[in-house]
This record gives structure tokens, C-alpha cells and sequence, in this order.
């Protein structure tokens, strides 16, 4: 006696056939959701701020004037942050990396580390804007400066640098390392002459990852009581500063339909940054993969 | 008791036999009742072993013998493996390597090693030639130069790559790669030269090379090769040591472990009975 | 076999020994590295001072989660010395401005945050799974390596350009389906935060689903399965200790999302269930507060800390919640 009824099987296989068609298209449709949201997102940003970007945009002082304002003091402002925040985030981010791959010892004090790595991870950003207010524009009393910012910046930064780091010295063949052992290199030596050689390109990418996170958060800035208004230029990493972020946030506050496109062209002008630093990380990354 | 009783008496014959071999040749490394665990792993028991001075001496024995493990003790690479224990006595040049006072480093300044897959690192050929006397502190570019030179050329690929030194290394075929590896540890003038499988990873032509290499290089360095093949223990080596289950079973002349060995288990290994 | 090797070796041997006499040893490497060992031992200190230095980078990140926590903790100590505590979790009105009798009831501000989470998750949980489903199971390599890339690209645009997005452009959208809508509103916000935090839930999801071995997908397929009845009934449930852990991870970002609430979600703390109207969450309170002109040292901005700390609990919870469940439930294959 036949327990299937291989009739009823293929009866049935019809519909099946169908629901899996069905439901393909469905995800294929989820999929494009969010490139067509992406698209729309971008072709009204740029359709809006167009008309007002151009060099007078990027070189005027801020302005209440919208035909006359600028983002000269956010852009540079900008840049002075990832100058700040591009060392430091580095050296403590890459600095992490090596002492985990390469020299702590398997211990709770290691994986308490490596948790506590991924649950800051996790923080919101706005939480970091409290510690940086406390600790660093109060009790260290550095006001609203670069310095302030970009510290509280690199903290946050911080996880993605060190995860990225990790990961790609960890990638390195350990067959490098016995080479260089045998040579009668010291721990050190072959770190720094044959695993951060070939750990460069995963770390850069982590690092310029990172960095374009740094020049795109705005919560953590709007806690520490960044400026949204401001007609000079910092001179040093001590003095008041705003940044591009903060500039948009400014102008989508406005009522009035000529700062709102203002921000957009602030947006474009952010986005072909962004798009900028990617785009060196996406080469690196190609670059150098399949090197091992 | 028993036990010291026991160490002394092996050192007595010991003794003896190199009182005999020894007509002008020295002795480089001279293990002493070495005994290694991984953990509670027992790995190598009750090692005795004298390596003279430019011979080639083949390790020979099965998968999981402690070959490998003996090679690397040899320069210490094994503590890179956790939870290493050793005791006993590796003596290079009338010291051990144990000491405290031994650096490591030094230790291997002096003992280069080959390894099982070509390694070298993702700089060009040159640079991974320069490698050793850099890290060493040599940097007068000439002498860096006429060292590359002469390194390669003793690793028999000179020919191949001097129009090409700036070159990626990872452009090389398997078996240049790891006669540039051997480049590389001949860089640092090293007095002897461990050599762990090294042509396992490679085709037939390049092991060929690599073995005639040897046949060169022990004119001038001490060479200790671990092999699971052993034909090619046969063709280059002066010695053999015949390994197993971390217990070295036969150590004499390769000539004679291939055509009269004394262990019936030694027969049966190099006969194809097993391993 | 000996013979070969012999053969082979001649020509070469030729060579060999001109290599010899041509590298006469005019200097000795090893004498030189003496030399310089002698020179500088300096080496060893070095060795000794980097491993202490790296492990004082690596504090750096331990330091940076106590100064967040004890921030958090020493001035929320100080607002509720001020303000009752039981009044803070009880209390249904927020009114800190209030200048004659303010009050402090934090529920609002989270049923602020609740709904937009809410809407957030149910925009990204569907869309996401089904994009991480897509791309795994039906996607040929080449349009997975098209696509991902795209959706990270949308996963690394700042928030204060989905902010702007929401409020000049999905909120007038929807306002045309939904005439009674505000301008500020929980729907427009949590929407947008939605479609911010789906391409994280499908690009987690993803890893997790392509690391299903293809041995089980056979196996399914064997049997007569359709591709929809492997993903759905074999290689999601698989993963979905990795697709819980992408959704807890998910909706996590969107509790501490804070521009696009504080730009298109308005600053009226209700308890109302009501989308349609304005709302404030607890990160846009702080905004606002951190905006405003309340000085150091006054109640409100005490009150910042509290919020923040609420709001760090609930992420806090659900990171670990989300790393418990991914290294508890760890498939091994």
C-alpha cells in the first residue's frame, strides 16, 4: 500500500509553484523599496537645492539673508572636526586592535573588553553628547571647541575603528608572523613591519568609515551646545566652531521655503563628501583584496 | 633517582659514539631528555639527538609523530602555541636555549627556519629579502643591496627575478615563492637552517630544485629538514632521525637506516608497512 | 630515483658553485647585527613600554562606558533629589517649562518613543526580512553584489538628511492621504526611521541566512521543496537567532534615533496613541532642552540626565538581550 498519493502531490504542486512566484516577486518588490526610496530621496534633494548651490554658496558667512548665506564656517568647520577626530579615533582605535589580537591573553578581563566594545557599539549618540557635555565642555571646561567636539566624536567613533581593525589584523596569515618570528624579529618589530602592512587596507577602510559617520552625526553636537549661528572661522582647535550638519539642521527649522532649499544644497554639498570618502573605500577594498 | 642514574648513563654512550664520529666535525645542537606537552598532551618523550655541524639532517616518521614539533622547538616557535611545558635541555652551540638569559630573538638571528607553505610577505622581493638584516638594524643601503644579491643568488633564483626585484612577491609561482623564503632566512647569515616539510606545498620540479639547494647550502650552514617523504630523506640527507609517536626510534647515518636499521619498527615504517 | 635528482642537479650545480666563488664573504651580516644589538638595547625596553601603552588604548573604551555611566548616574542622582522619584515613572505630564508648577512624568516622552519605534518596526521588519530573503535565497551573485552595496550606502546617509526628508517630503505626502494629519507627527518621523534602519535588519539578516549551509538548502530541495518552502521553512528558522539578533539590533537604533524626531516629530509630549499628532520623544527632549536657554545647574537640565539614562537603559537592555540571543542560540553546523 502507497502511503503517498503521488496524484494529489503533483495536484498540488500548482499552487505551490505559484505562492513561490508570488511571494518571489513580493521580496523582489521589497528589494526595490528601498532603491526607489533612495532614488526619490536623492532626486528631490538634489532637485531642490540645485539653484542655490554654487561658489558664492561655499565661500559666504552664514546670513539671515538666504540669497546671501553661505556655509563657508560649517564647511571648514567640518574639516577642522576630522582633523581632530581622524588621529585620535586612529591611534586609540588601531591601538585597541593590536593589543587584542596580538598581545592580551584569554581572560575575563579580555572578553570584558571585547563586550564592552560592542555594547558601546550599540549607545545612542545622543547619550555621547551627555558624557562630552560633562566631562569634556564642562568639567574640562573646553566650552563648545573643536577639541570638545572632536573628542566626543572620536569616543563614539571609536567601536567601528577598533571592530574594523580587529578584524582585519586578525585576517592576516599567521604563517606571516612564524616567518617573521624565525627571522629573530621581536613581537613588536613584526607587527609594525609585517601585520599593520598587510592589516593597512582593512583599517583604512574601517578608519574612513568611520570618519564619514563622525562628519555626518548631528545629535551629540546639538548637545554639547554647538552654535547654529556663526560668522567667523575657528582659528584653533580651542575656539567655537560649527559644522555642516549643524548648519542644515538650522535652515530645515525655518519656515520659510528658501532656507529649506538652502539645506538641501548643505545636504548635497555633505552627501558628495560622504560620497567622496566611500568611493576611496570601495577602492582601497578593491585594491587590495585577494591579497592572501 | 633511577632517573638521573639513567640520563647519565645515556650520556655516557652518548659520549662514547661521538668520541667516535667525531673526527673534525662539531656539534650544533645537542638535545638533552627533552620532553614536551601540549596540556596533558605527552608530544615528545625522552629526546637524545646530535646535530653536527654542515650535514643534512632528515627527521622522518608519521603524521602526529612530534617531527614538526621537535623542528620548532628547535628555535623555540613552539611557544607560540598556548600551553607548551617542556623540560629537559636543547643545547645550541654549548648553551641552552632555555635559559632565561636567552633571548629568543637572538637565538633565532642565528637559527633561520623554512616553512611548510611558502610565506612571504606581501612586499616586493626585495623588501622581503631586506627583511631580516632591517629589522636587525642594518640600513646602509649598499650593503643591503649586495646582501639581497647574494641571497638570492644562494637560493638558486637570482636569475629569475633580479630584472623583477621590486615586484610584489606574491607574483611568483609556489615554488619561487618558497625558494625566496629560503632567500630570505639566508639573509641573515644564519648557522643553521630548519626546514619544516618544505616542499610539501610544491610540484615535482620545484621540489627537485629546493633538494639540489640543500645539496649547496650544507657546504656552508648546519640544515635540519622534517620530511613525511622519504625518498627525498634519502636523497639529500647525511642523518636521519626516525620519529614516532614522539619517541625517537633510530638516529645514525642515512645510508644505513635505509639499507640495515636496527628497530623492526624503523624497517616497517621506511618498508611502507604503515605511516 | 636517487639517478633523477643527480641528473637534474648538474646543470644547476654549475651554477651553484659560481654563486659560491662569486659571493666571497666580503662582510658577515652576523657580526654585523652584533654590532648593532651592542649598540641599541633599546629594543627590549621597547618591547617591554608598547604592550603597556596598547593596553592603555584599549582602557580608553572601558573608560569611555564608566564616564557615560557615571555621568548618567551622578546627575540623574542630583535631579531626583529635586524631583521624586516615583513622580518621574508615574506621572503622566511632562511640563518641565511650566514656570509655575513644573512636572516631571517621563511616560509620556517614552509612549513618544514607543510609537515611533513601532511604526519603525513595522515599515523595516517586513521589508527587511523580505530584501535579506531576496537577496540570499533568489538573487544571483552578481545582482546580491549590485544591490548590497546600494542598501549600505542608504544605511550611511545622516540622519539629519532623513530628518529633512521626512518633514519637506513625506510629511506633505502623506497629508495628501491623510487630510487631518499635523506637521509634526509620530506616522512621518517613524517611517522614515523605518526605512533608515531596514537595510541594517536586511544586510544582518543576510550574513545570517548565506551562512546556512547550501548542503540543508539541497537536501530541502530534494524533496520537491519550492524555493519558498527552503527559505521559509528551512533556512529562516536556521537563522533566526542572527535575524532576531538584526531586528533587536534594528529596532535598538530607533529608540536613540534623534534628528529625525527632533526635526519632523514636533515637542508636545502626549500619552495619546494618536498618530497623527505632534509628539516628543525622550531624544528630542533632550534636543530641545540642550537647544534652549535652560541654564547650567537649573532642574531642567538635570532632567536631560534622567532621560538619558532611561533612554540608555532601553538600549542597553536590548544590545544585551540582542548578543545574548545570537551567542545562546549560535547555530552550529
Amino acid at each position: 500500500m502507497k502511503l503517498i498519493n503521488h496524484t494529489s502531490v503533483v495536484k498540488h504542486m500548482k499552487p505551490r509553484l505559484v505562492i513561490n512566484i508570488l511571494f518571489k516577486s513580493l521580496f523582489f518588490a521589497a528589494t526595490l523599496f528601498g532603491l526607489l526610496v533612495l532614488g526619490i530621496l536623492l532626486y528631490r534633494i538634489f532637485t531642490q537645492g540645485i539653484a542655490y548651490l554654487d561658489m558664492q554658496f561655499l565661500q559666504s558667512l552664514p546670513s539671515r539673508k538666504p540669497e546671501q548665506a553661505g556655509i563657508k564656517t560649517a564647511l571648514v568647520g567640518t574639516i577642522w572636526l576630522m582633523a581632530v577626530v581622524a588621529p585620535i579615533s586612529l591611534s586609540l582605535g588601531v591601538g585597541t586592535a593590536i593589543y587584542l589580537e596580538e598581545y592580551a591573553k584569554k581572560n575575563r578581563f579580555t572578553s570584558f573588553i571585547q563586550v564592552n566594545i560592542s555594547n558601546l557599539a550599540g549607545v545612542p549618540s545622543i547619550v555621547f553628547g551627555l558624557l562630552g557635555l560633562t566631562v569634556f565642555v564642562r568639567a574640562l571646561s573646553l566650552g563648545t571647541s573643536v577639541l570638545a567636539a572632536g573628542l566626543t566624536m572620536s569616543l563614539l567613533v571609536l567601536p567601528i575603528i577598533i571592530v574594523a581593525s580587529q578584524e582585519a589584523i586578525r585576517s592576516v596569515p599567521k604563517e606571516l608572523r612564524e616567518a617573521s618570528f624565525g627571522m629573530g624579529a621581536t613581537k613588536w618589530q613584526t607587527i609594525v613591519h609585517v601585520v599593520l602592512p598587510a592589516a593597512i587596507p582593512g583599517i583604512l577602510t574601517g578608519g574612513i568609515l568611520a570618519l564619514s559617520r563622525a562628519i555626518g552625526e548631528t545629535a551629540p553636537l546639538v548637545v554639547l551646545g554647538l552654535p547654529l549661528f556663526l560668522a567667523f572661522l575657528p582659528k584653533s582647535v580651542f575656539d567655537m566652531f560649527t559644522v555642516l550638519p549643524m548648519q542644515i539642521y538650522n535652515w530645515t527649522g525655518r519656515p520659510q521655503a528658501e532656507f529649506q532649499s538652502l539645506a538641501a544644497a548643505g545636504i548635497i554639498v555633505l552627501l558628495v563628501m560622504l560620497i567622496i570618502m566611500n568611493s576611496i573605500a570601495v577602492l582601497i577594498r578593491n585594491k587590495y583584496q585577494k591579497r592572501f | 633517582m633511577n632517573a638521573t642514574m639513567e640520563k647519565q648513563r645515556v650520556r655516557i654512550v652518548q659520549g662514547e659514539e661521538k668520541q667516535v664520529e667525531m673526527e673534525n666535525k662539531n656539534i650544533v645542537y645537542k638535545t638533552d631528555q627533552l620532553n614536551l606537552w601540549y596540556g596533558e598532551n605527552h608530544a615528545l618523550k625522552n629526546i637524545n639527538l646530535d646535530i653536527y655541524e654542515n650535514e643534512v639532517t632528515a627527521i622522518i616518521g608519521p603524521s602526529g609523530c612530534g617531527k614538526s614539533t621537535y623542528i620548532k622547538t628547535l628555535n623555540r616557535m613552539i611557544e607560540l602555541v598556548p600551553g607548551v611545558k617542556t623540560s629537559g635541555e636543547i643545547a645550541y652551540r654549548g648553551r641552552n636555549i632555555f635559559d632565561r638569559s636567552y633571548g629568543v630573538e637572538e637565538l633565532r638571528t642565528k637559527v633561520g627556519m623554512v616553512f611548510q607553505k611558502p610565506n612571504p610577505f606581501p612586499k616586493s622581493i626585495y623588501e622581503n629579502v631586506a627583511y631580516g638584516p632591517k629589522i636587525h638594524g642594518i640600513r646602509d643601503k649598499k650593503i643591503l643591496d649586495q646582501i639581497v644579491e647574494k641571497s638570492l643568488k644562494g637560493a638558486a633564483i637570482w636569475d629569475e627575478v633580479k630584472d623583477r626585484l621590486h615586484q610584489n612577491a606574491y607574483g611568483l609561482s609556489g615554488g619561487q615563492q618558497q625558494r625566496l623564503c629560503i632567500a630570505r632566512c639566508l639573509a641573515i647569515e644564519p648557522d643553521v637552517i630548519l626546514m619544516d616539510e618544505p616542499t610539501s606545498a610544491l610540484d615535482p620540479i620545484s621540489t627537485l630544485k629546493v633538494e639540489e639547494l640543500v645539496q649547496e647550502l650544507k657546504k656552508e650552514f648546519s640544515i635540519i629538514i622534517v620530511t613525511h617523504n622519504m625518498q627525498q630523506a634519502a636523497r639529500i640527507s647525511d642523518k636521519t632521525a626516525f620519529f614516532l609517536n614522539g619517541e625517537v626510534i633510530e638516529f645514525t647515518d642515512t645510508n644505513k637506516i635505509f639499507s640495515t636499521p636496527s628497530d623492526k619498527r624503523t624497517e616497517d615504517y621506511i618498508t611502507g608497512r604503515f605511516g | 630515483m636517487l639517478v633523477g635528482g643527480e641528473q637534474g642537479a648538474s646543470a644547476f650545480r654549475v651554477k651553484g658553485v659560481f654563486i659560491l666563488q662569486n659571493s666571497t664573504k666580503t662582510f658577515s651580516v652576523q657580526e654585523m647585527i652584533q654590532v648593532k644589538k651592542q649598540k641599541k638595547n633599546t629594543s627590549s625596553t621597547i618591547e617591554k613600554i608598547v604592550p603597556i601603552l596598547l593596553l592603555f588604548t584599549a582602557i580608553v573604551s572601558v573608560l569611555t562606558t564608566l564616564g557615560i555611566v557615571l555621568t548618567l548616574i551622578v546627575e540623574t542622582f542630583t535631579f531626583f533629589s529635586r524631583v521624586s522619584i516615583v513622580e518621574f515613572f508615574t506621572s503622566t505630564k511632562w511640563y518641565p517649562f511650566s514656570p509655575t508648577q513644573g512636572s516631571y512624568g517621563v511616560l509620556p516622552l517614552v509612549v513618544g518613543t514607543l510609537k515611533v519605534t513601532g511604526i519603525a518596526a513595522i515599515v523595516a521588519i517586513p521589508i527587511g526580512l523580505a530584501t535579506a530573503i531576496f537577496l540570499s535565497e533568489y538573487a544571483s551573485d552578481r545582482t546580491r553584489r549590485i544591490i548590497k552595496p546600494i542598501l549600505e550606502v542608504l544605511a550611511g546617509i545622516p540622519t539629519i538628511v532623513y530628518g529633512f526628508f521626512a518633514l519637506t517630503f513625506v510629511t506633505p505626502l502623506l497629508r495628501e492621504f491623510i487630510p487631518s494629519l499635523e506637521i509634526f507627527n509620530a506616522l512621518s518621523p517613524g517611517i522614515v526611521i523605518g526605512i533608515m534602519i531596514t537595510p541594517m535588519i536586511a544586510s544582518l539578516s543576510e550574513d545570517a541566512m548565506s551562512s546556512v549551509p547550501n548542503s540543508m538548502r539541497e537536501g530541502a530541495l530534494a524533496l520537491g521543496s519550492t524555493k519558498l518552502e527552503v527559505s521559509l521553512k528551512v533556512v529562516l528558522p536556521a537563522a533566526i537567532s542572527g535575524v532576531i539578533a538584526s531586528v533587536v539590533l534594528a529596532v535598538s537604533r530607533a529608540i536613540g534615533e534623534t534628528m529625525i524626531v527632533a526635526v519632523a516629530g514636533g515637542s508636545t509630549p502626549s500619552m495619546s496613541w494618536d498618530l497623527t499628532s505632534s509628539i516628543q520623544t525622550m531624544t528630542a527632549y533632550i534636543v530641545q532642552v540642550s537647544q534652549g536657554d535652560a541654564g547650567y545647574g537649573t532642574t531642567i537640565y538635570y532632567s536631560i540626565y534622567a532621560v538619558g539614562f532611561t533612554l540608555f537603559v532601553f538600549t542597553l537592555v536590548m544590545n544585551l538581550f540582542a548578543q545574548f540571543i545570537s551567542r545562546r542560540f549560535r547555530e552550529e553546523y
